[in-house]
């Protein structure tokens, strides 16, 4: 039995500790805002948080999870940084098929919380892991863009 | 340990299944929690397309899929505008199977080919101004007053006294009425919401918090996770499997043998997938094992050299005798579809009834279907339609509904079966690979005189299963693009000859035939403007004085491109018109190739005449979005074969375009007083050729092969 941290709560749940902490996520506690896209860490639509930082859900074991906070998309809006995110999201209607959003929403929180101000270059650099086949690329800009103004004001 | 051999009715039942699966193409509510309902109020079924609550909130009941179009958001716009419904109470909820459903275009309810705002435009508004007139009658009836005397504004109805009822006030009464058999509809002067910028969609806050349901987001108790073990060559069979190991994974429950390969079923995801690494299987790879791209090539090369069936024939393209000739032979790739969900379906097959839940563009075709697998009557397949992570055509194919059903009734458990990126990639269900030779002619005043193209390719109709060739032995999906060439050219002449690689699925791919054969011609005539020493878009535009619609579109694109205007050191231009879907776009892209022959996009403008538009923010979201999916398969896209398997596998060999390569985007709409287009498709096939002609514009090279980074 492993004893997880998960948006703040206690989550104690009965995996092998090589199991990817996506599965772990999604088949044991049900919590299906992380996506399966690649299972290769290629696409992004699984990233979650481990004390603040992004990572692929689905190539770090659960094990590498023990002991930290993990927040996920369904977390996230908790936060200052990510409710500024989730709103501009809303505001600029970025999501089309919507798959790929609760990782990209999961990357753009990251960056907004170390870099309040980032350039588009930034935006490149935290955003290019996140595959989006709708081509919402630049809807994402512009709500990183805007959410970054309400992160600074805040 | 070997998996179970079946029995006789198993048997019986896998051959029925499978033929379903091979053979032929013959109805949940989940998306809906978008704009969630506020609650309360007792609701009243005005129709099957819509409830009005007594709080005042109106539910708009879509048949259509959800994949990222936005279909959710116009349907409702469609109903509210004749409804005079308060935008800010309507929300959507996903139908189940109701022939009351079925896209007109299509007599089957299914969602694909554009179709959707084209086919529902006139139904669903007739849908909102009928209930408009009930709510009308229910008011007059209420205040013994004549129906003329009231008016209608934001889910209210007014009489001229100045008395007022809501729509929820007035649902329960309204309800009971019959439906009248003729209203009038609006004249579209008179819309508030079709056609305005600033009606958003009511998905968004559902996506961006997680809370939207995709297919692989059900579970069900006891539900059971399936992956497969596919043959590696198409068409390939399992002689034997050793599933000892398999078996002893914990979590794997059962191992089964089905007609497309060997199943593990797990509690979870992650097991099943050990379990299915954890197999020991022995292939019988069958008659495709020595299928190779390179004899693929050589195979549609020698198809289009000696060309096929005629699609068009005007003039005399064999005996044109022009003062300029050329010829070139062009190449486009099999390409997978790559939805951001990997495919899936959940199927509970139960004693004689079956209900799945699934991502899919054909719920309709999927109840018959599936109530043939499972033994059952249609109306006893229930499909709960979930929001589809991408869609583009693949989700139209019935293989995920098929295995999960086949799965659940032999295991006698809910399943889940799920494909990974590498099933899915591998998958086949490819837009076909195609090679077309052209000829084109110009005379001495370098105008064109002659065009004549030879299509070699697989035939989507004879892959679908649910069409045929029709007798002329012309694929309309392998000519689209070329057979409809809008260009005045006296002599024009279309083959088409029908090439079957063996065992490769191809199917429908976001804007189908459009998607190669466009690039084809639009590279083509770019070919024969520069042999002509004209300017590109000078030169189309000067063939398309019987074309107003592309021209306008081609116009529009050029001015706001700033075409022929100066660019930055290093920039390049090219243009491309099509018309596809009942929608002409055009577009300029401006590209810069680097010392290494890299190309980069750096812009691309468009212009779309899609008629009347239902939400104009939408149509250019998707303009933008489907010149990115035909910008990623023209720089990257292609799926190869060698020894019979498929070279690519996921995301690090089968690429996407990224951020970091996203061009600027501009989309500008042709005012329009016509009827509607399509819009989910027309922006992809214009892409490939404006980046082509730039890329050639900026070195000389010609791209006569995709992907441009091949």
């Amino acid at each position: 039995m492993l004893s997880l941290s998960i948006n703040g709560k206690t989550r104690n749940v009965d995996a092998a500790p090589d199991t990817p902490l996506l599965w772990v996520l999604r088949d044991s506690l049900h919590l299906t805002g992380t996506k399966f896209g690649c299972g290769i860490a290629q696409c992004g639509a699984c990233t979650v948080h481990l004390d603040g930082q992004p990572v692929r859900s689905c190539s770090t074991p659960v094990s590498a999870a023990a002991g930290k906070k993990v927040t996920t998309i369904e977390g996230i809006g908790t936060t200052r940084v990510g409710k500024a995110v989730q709103a501009a999201w809303i505001l600029h209607d970025v999501p089309q098929c919507g798959y790929c959003q609760s990782g990209q929403i999961m990357s753009a929180s990251a960056l907004l919380a170390n870099n309040h101000a980032p350039s588009d270059a930034d935006i490149d650099a935290a955003m290019s892991g996140n595959i989006c086949r709708c081509g919402t690329y630049n809807q994402i800009r512009a709500a990183i863009k805007d959410a970054s103004a309400g992160v600074k004001g805040a | 340990m070997r998996a179970r051999p079946m029995n006789t009715s198993r048997r019986e039942f896998l051959k029925t299944s499978a033929m379903a699966g091979g053979g032929l193409i013959i109805g949940f509510t989940l998306p809906g929690a978008a704009r969630l309902a506020q609650g309360a109020g007792k609701e009243a079924r005005i129709s099957a397309y819509l409830r009005i609550a007594s709080n005042n909130e109106i539910t708009v009941v879509c048949g259509l899929s959800e994949m990222g179009q936005g279909v959710h958001t116009a349907i409702p716009m469609l109903v509210a505008e004749e409804l005079d419904a308060d935008w800010s109470r309507v929300r959507v909820e996903q139908a189940g199977v109701d022939q009351a459903f079925a896209n007109p275009i299509f007599g089957m309810q299914a969602t694909g080919g554009s179709t959707s705002v084209r086919g529902h435009w006139e139904p669903m508004r007739k849908a909102g101004a009928a209930a408009r007139a009930m709510l009308i009658a229910a008011a007059a009836e209420t205040w013994k007053a004549d129906a003329a005397d009231c008016r209608t504004e934001k889910g209210v109805v007014i009489h001229k006294s100045g008395k007022k009822l809501s729509y929820g006030q007035l649902a329960e009464k309204a309800a009971k009425l019959t439906p009248p058999k003729d209203v009038k509809l609006k004249d579209p002067s008179q819309f508030t919401l079709l056609g305005k910028s600033g009606t958003r969609r009511l998905d968004s806050a559902a996506k961006s918090t997680g809370m939207a349901k995709f297919g692989l987001d059900v579970y069900l108790p006891g539900m059971l996770t399936a992956v497969i073990a596919y043959p590696p060559v198409p068409g390939g069979k399992a002689a034997s499997v050793n599933d000892a190991k398999a078996k002893a994974v914990p979590g794997v429950r059962q191992v089964l043998q089905i007609p497309s390969g060997v199943a593990v079923l797990a509690d979870g995801y992650w097991a099943a997938k050990l379990g299915r690494d954890a197999l020991e299987i022995q292939w019988d790879h069958g008659a495709n094992a020595s299928l190779s791209s390179e004899g693929i090539s050589k195979m549609l090369s020698a198809g289009a050299a000696a060309g096929g069936a005629v699609g068009r024939n005007e003039g005399d393209a064999k005996t044109a005798a022009p003062a300029k000739k050329i010829e070139a032979e062009y190449e486009a790739p099999y390409l997978s579809h790559s939805c951001m969900e990997p495919l899936n379906c959940t199927a509970w097959v139960r004693k004689d009834e079956v209900e799945i839940w699934a991502g899919t563009q054909s719920q309709g075709p999927a109840q018959g279907i599936l109530a043939q697998v499972a033994g059952v009557a249609p109306g006893k397949v229930k499909v709960n339609t979930m929001y589809l992570g991408g869609g583009f055509g693949r989700r139209f194919a019935p293989d995920p509904v098929i295995g999960a059903t086949v799965l659940s009734k032999i295991s006698g458990k809910p399943v889940k079966l799920v494909y990974s990126r590498e099933d899915d990639t591998r998958g086949t269900f490819y837009r076909p690979a195609s090679v077309t030779r052209m000829t084109g002619g110009l005379d001495a005043a370098g105008r064109a005189t002659l065009f004549a193209a030879s299509v070699a390719s697989p035939s989507i109709m004879e892959g679908s299963h649910f069409m045929k060739l029709p007798p002329d032995g012309v694929d309309e999906f392998g000519v689209e693009g070329v057979r409809d060439c809008p260009y005045d050219i006296p002599n024009l002449r279309v083959e088409y000859s029908r090439q079957e690689p063996g065992g490769i699925q191809v199917w429908f791919w976001r804007s189908v035939g459009h998607s190669q054969n466009s690039f084809f011609l639009e590279s083509f005539i770019d070919e024969l403007a520069h042999e002509a020493g004209k300017d590109p878009f000078e030169f189309r535009r000067s063939l398309l004085g019987k074309q107003p619609r592309s021209r306008g579109a081609l116009e529009l694109a050029a001015e706001k491109a700033g075409w022929g205007k100066p660019l930055p050191a290093g920039i390049h231009r090219g243009i491309a018109v099509v018309f596809s879907f009942g929608s002409w776009c055009a577009q300029v892209a401006e590209v810069s190739v680097g010392a290494d022959g890299t190309p980069k996009v750096h812009r691309v403008v468009a212009a779309v005449d899609c008629g009347m538009t239902v939400n104009p923010d939408i149509v250019k979201r998707q303009i933008e979005s489907a010149i990115v999916y035909g910008l990623t398969a023209a720089l990257y896209g292609k799926i190869t074969f060698k020894d019979g398997r498929v070279e690519q596998s996921n995301f690090h060999d089968y690429r996407m375009l990224r951020m970091s390569e996203m061009p600027k985007v501009e989309v500008h709409i042709v005012p329009s007083k016509e009827a509607p287009g399509g819009i989910g498709e027309p922006g992809t096939p214009p892409i490939a050729p404006a980046v082509a002609n730039a890329i050639f514009a900026a070195t000389g090279k010609r791209i006569r092969k995709l992907p441009i980074l091949g």
